[in-house]
């Protein structure tokens, strides 16, 4: 069994982005996918800290510490950039502009639910950030995440048992062990696998039901 | 003549209350006012509700208001950051109040706040724990939940340039929440780098107009610490 790397699962969702679409990265993985997007294809990634239009990670020595992402990690802007503020940035996402929205989960269920924000009700301070806004708001959300939690319980389920971040939007998932779309009414789809599984090793390490294109 | 200049952070401060609703800019330490949040401290208001994206990092700033005793509640999106060891620890002994708002909403609440909207209607959190008592209503097929205009008495942000009638500009990402915090606040107290004379701004560069602002000072903070 060959699972993908982090960095495996963020090239092959780059390499589902389109030129011309506009993309909010979330922090962790989702971070890395603007590494495997060629400038030539012109991908716009949009930072809901007002940043549209971010370029690759600023040169050793260019680092330019009023320009960060979400992260708070350091950016560059590229030709074509630009600023706004926060309530304007969040129009962009709650308003419907983003094209897709890439973030980190806990758990996404077969009806596209995603819980990625807190692991119980009685969580005492959990930390909900923009995904929430970019849950609801985005026109694509994808999720990249491990396929199983580090103890091997399942994070593709039937219904999300932690609290929900946004109900009913994710349409596709890319974990270390498979892409899987979700066909609403139909749910988990079996895209891509990764090299030495087997569906059935697969659809075990799953608690939802994997179906296959025929 | 108009002129919102002042000479100290201690006399940008003037005056806040007790019991003051206080914004605070910034997203990290990028456009975040830590003069005057250190003014703040000095000044000795206490028994504050502070809205900030984040619940402060470190003794500092923020965390050091806390840690004084001195905020009742803090309204914010991502309490649990890196080094938010105040928070957590006040949070946990129940000596301060929590309210959790996506980040979108918080805008979008001191925006209306700003523009004179008591309340309006958002999909962000429907079908969600934070949607959990807030009224619900349908609009051609959709779920949204009500959200209420975030007003304060207070805004303390950080801006690039400003000249005496209070105009405002701000460095790229140091922008965030500055100007609808600027917007939602009776007074609006502005920390800057650059004084620049009237007429100096380009009027197109120009992010947060002098209208917003009561008070500004010049302070030399240099570059937003990582």
């Amino acid at each position: 069994m060959q699972p993908f790397s982090r960095a495996q699962m963020a090239a092959k969702a780059a390499a589902d982005i389109p030129e011309g679409w506009v993309v909010n990265l979330g922090i962790g993985i989702p971070t890395l996918i603007a590494d495997h997007v060629p400038l030539e294809r012109e991908v716009i990634f949009q930072s809901e800290n007002g940043v549209l239009g971010m370029g690759p990670a600023p040169e050793k020595g260019r680092e330019d510490p009023w320009l960060i992402n979400a992260g708070k990690q350091m950016v560059t802007l590229r030709p074509g950039g630009s600023f706004c503020h926060h309530a304007d940035s969040f129009a962009m996402i709650r308003g419907g502009h983003i094209d897709l929205c890439v973030l980190g989960g806990f758990e996404v269920a077969e009806n596209g639910d995603l819980a990625n924000w807190a692991t119980s009700e009685n969580d005492t301070a959990p930390a909900v950030g923009g995904a929430m806004d970019l849950g609801v708001g985005a026109k694509q959300l994808w999720v990249v995440m491990e396929h199983t939690t580090k103890d091997g319980r399942p994070k593709i389920v039937e219904r999300c048992g932690y609290p929900l971040t946004a109900p009913g939007n994710v349409r596709r998932v890319y974990t270390n062990l498979a892409v899987l779309d979700i066909e609403p009414g139909l749910g988990f789809v079996v895209r891509d696998i990764a090299p030495g599984i087997s569906l059935e090793e697969l659809q075990a390490k799953s608690a939802a039901k994997l179906h296959t294109r025929s | 003549m108009i002129n919102k200049i002042v000479n100290s952070v201690a006399e940008a401060l003037a005056g806040v209350k007790d019991g003051s609703t206080v914004l605070i800019g910034g997203f990290g330490s990028v456009g975040q006012p830590d003069e005057l949040i250190e003014g703040l401290i000095e000044q000795g208001a206490t028994d504050l509700t502070c809205v900030a994206n984040n619940a402060g990092t470190g003794h500092v700033g923020l965390a050091r208001l806390m840690e004084l005793g001195r905020v009742r509640k803090i309204i914010c999106s991502f309490p649990r950051s890196a080094g938010s060891v105040v928070f957590e620890e006040l949070y946990r002994e129940g000596k301060i109040e929590l309210e959790i708002v996506p980040q979108g909403t918080m805008a979008e609440r001191m925006r209306a706040a700003g523009a004179g909207i008591p309340a309006f209607y958002t999909a962000t959190s429907t079908g969600t724990l934070l949607a959990k008592g807030k009224e619900e209503r349908e609009f051609n097929g959709r779920k949204y939940v009500m959200e209420h205009a975030l007003k304060a008495d207070v805004a303390l942000i950080e801006g690039w340039e400003a000249d005496r009638w209070g105009n405002i500009t701000y460095n790229q990402s140091g922008r965030n929440f500055n100007p609808v915090m600027a917007m939602a606040a009776d007074i609006t107290i502005a920390q800057v780098q650059h004084i620049r004379e009237l007429g100096e701004l380009s009027p197109e560069m120009i992010a947060t107009p002098g209208i917003y602002v009561k008070r500004v000072v010049r302070v030399d903070r240099g570059a937003p610490w990582a």
